[in-house]
């Protein structure tokens, strides 16, 4: 298949000397939803603003539907919608207006019938010729999509869209979002809610120091996350794992509790074997629990080795210098 | 080049414009009537005529100029300012929409509105005095040469502002000194050799020099180098915006 989107080894390094992008190679496949989940100052907006052309790359290329965003900037542009984490409208223009507005940025003539449907489809018809100042805040969000939908854009980026808003409106965006993925669209969400990833996302990304730590299928995340522990907390501490049970369960508490991992989509998790091996070792049990590994605990523990693995190529490159010095 | 985009700036500029269409209108219609009742009539009624012009006409063309000059800054340095201090402009940024299709909505529409004041100060005018216009094509000319290069320049203000007092500085303290120096409301003739000489280099005395002769046929300085200062300024102006969008210089990061 294709990529719509093609980002090659992308930096940015800012006058400052900040690096926020640190070269991310990323294909992004016509019609699929991906979702890019990073921390605060990951690089996640620079990274969106750098491919809608806000933010001038220092290194690297980006293609939109085959277009150098560089070279060939208003064909890429043109195919191209965004949704900016900031609510940043005119306050005294109509919502038709402003909507309207930004279907003329993109070169398209006027089209009502399309401006109807795409407020309609956001619930703002109603409010079309209020001013934005008199919107809540959950509807200037809307009036930020539906600006960038005017245009018609087969690719839409969405900087965390749901930041700050309540769960009935976050629900009412995924709706939104599941919409426009059925009509074709393309769909780059960045977000620090993995339930959200995991709610609407075909593909997660995560980022961190400008860095793209992981791409994976969602599905294939889900399989990671298919895995549960089985702790047994038992009556004695045991010194070692009985015989019947080695290579399978791990001690852990100081011999009072038994560790299995088992994956809960497999035919067999080995659970009633467990527990009759267990039952004729002659180990009695005070208690049992399982625990599932979250998208989260991926997440969280990806950052910790991404952070680890920059701790150590430091703390090599220091050694590679005092050995010079 | 991307028509439609030129038609929706220029369109949500002229809708801004209509939104204050009492204060755009009534504003300068009083200014001029308040000038005239006190420079024309009370003022002037004791100046004798300037090169054969009552005083009362002469310093029609000096105030359509100060209020198209001031308007023009204002209007365009505002008009691409709000965008950036309310952050709607990254939908300009992000659009498939080059220097030329902005400079074209945001100047166009900012030198359409003083255009609009001009004339209506204008009419106004000739409710208080007698004017006959000697040269009515360059008269145009000069006017909407003003207009498109002060609404550039305000844009170029307006492009630099970091915050509203910087969008004000300006205009206040360098240009309004230069209008009112230029021979708005009097004839360079009229000062001592010492200042006439220091006049020649205040631009806006070419201005309004070139825009008098228009209405009278008769000018502080002759009215090609009129001609070529309103050019010289363009030009400058021009060459400064085409760098700012090149370089993204305050635009983009």
């Amino acid at each position: 298949m294709t990529a719509i989107v093609d980002i090659r080894d992308l930096q940015k390094t800012y006058a400052s000397g900040h690096v926020a992008l640190a070269g991310v190679t990323l294909a992004i496949t016509e019609g699929e939803i991906l979702a890019l989940l990073g921390p605060n100052g990951a690089g996640k907006t620079t990274l969106i603003s750098a491919v809608c052309g806000l933010v001038r790359p220092t290194g690297g290329r980006v293609t939109v539907g085959g277009h150098d965003i560089v070279t060939d900037w208003r064909a890429a542009r043109a195919l191209v919608g965004l949704v900016p984490q900031e609510i940043a409208l005119e306050p005294f223009e109509s919502v038709a207006k402003t909507v309207a507005m930004s279907r003329g940025l993109f070169g398209k003539r006027r089209d009502d019938a399309l401006l109807e449907r795409v407020l309609n489809s956001l619930s703002l018809w109603d409010k079309r010729d209020a001013q934005i100042k008199e919107l809540s805040g959950g509807m200037k969000r809307r009036v930020l999509i539906a600006k960038a939908l005017a245009h018609e854009p087969r690719v839409l980026f969405l900087d965390e869209p749901t930041a700050g808003v309540d769960v009935e409106l976050r629900r009412g965006m995924w709706d939104v979002v599941a919409d426009l993925k059925s009509r074709g669209t393309t769909i780059i969400l960045t977000t620090h809610y993995i339930e959200e990833a995991e709610a609407i996302a075909d593909r997660v990304g995560v980022i961190d120091k400008g860095r793209l730590l992981l791409i994976e299928e969602k599905s294939a995340l889900m399989a990671r996350m298919g895995r549960k522990e089985l702790r047994i907390a038992l009556r004695a501490p045991l010194t070692a794992v009985p015989g019947r049970l080695a290579g399978r369960v791990t001690l852990a508490d100081g011999g009072t509790t038994l560790v299995y991992g088992y994956d809960t989509r497999a035919d067999r998790t080995g659970i009633t074997t467990l527990l009759a091996d267990l039952s004729a070792e002659g180990i009695v049990l005070r208690d049992l629990s399982t625990r599932q590994s979250s998208l989260e605990e991926i997440f969280l523990g990806l950052l910790a080795a991404g952070q680890a693995s920059t701790a150590s190529t430091a703390t090599t490159a220091t050694a590679a210098t005092g050995g010079t010095a | 080049m991307n028509w439609p985009a030129v038609s929706a700036i220029y369109q949500q500029e002229m809708s801004r414009f209509r939104r204050t269409i009492l204060q755009s209108f009534v504003s300068p219609v009083l200014s001029t009537s308040l000038y005239f009742v006190v420079f024309g009539t009370a003022i002037g009624s004791r100046i004798p005529t300037i090169e054969g012009v009552s005083y009362g006409a002469f310093i029609v063309p000096g105030l359509i100029m100060l209020s198209v000059m001031t308007q023009s800054l204002s209007n365009a340095s505002f008009a691409i300012y709000f965008p950036k201090f309310v952050g709607s402009v990254y939908e300009v940024l992000s659009a498939p929409v080059g220097v030329v299709e902005i400079v074209l909505g945001y100047v166009g529409a900012a030198a359409t509105k003083s255009l609009f004041i001009g004339a209506v100060i204008l009419a106004t005018a000739t409710l208080f005095v007698d004017l006959t216009i000697a040269h009515p094509a360059a008269m145009v000319a000069f006017l909407v040469l003003t207009c498109v290069a002060f609404a550039l320049m305000g844009f170029i203000i307006g492009l630099w502002a970091g915050n509203f007092e910087q969008l004000q500085l300006i205009p206040l303290l360098i240009v309004t000194p230069l209008i009112f120096l230029g021979g708005a409301f009097y004839s360079i003739s009229m000062l001592p050799p010492f200042w006439q000489w220091v006049s020649l280099f205040n631009p806006v005395v070419w201005l309004i020099s070139g825009f008098r002769w228009s209405f009278f046929g008769t000018a502080d300085v002759p009215v090609a180098a009129s001609l070529v200062a309103i050019a010289l300024f363009l030009a400058v102006c021009l060459g400064f915006v085409w760098w700012i969008f090149r370089t993204g210089w305050r635009l983009r990061a």
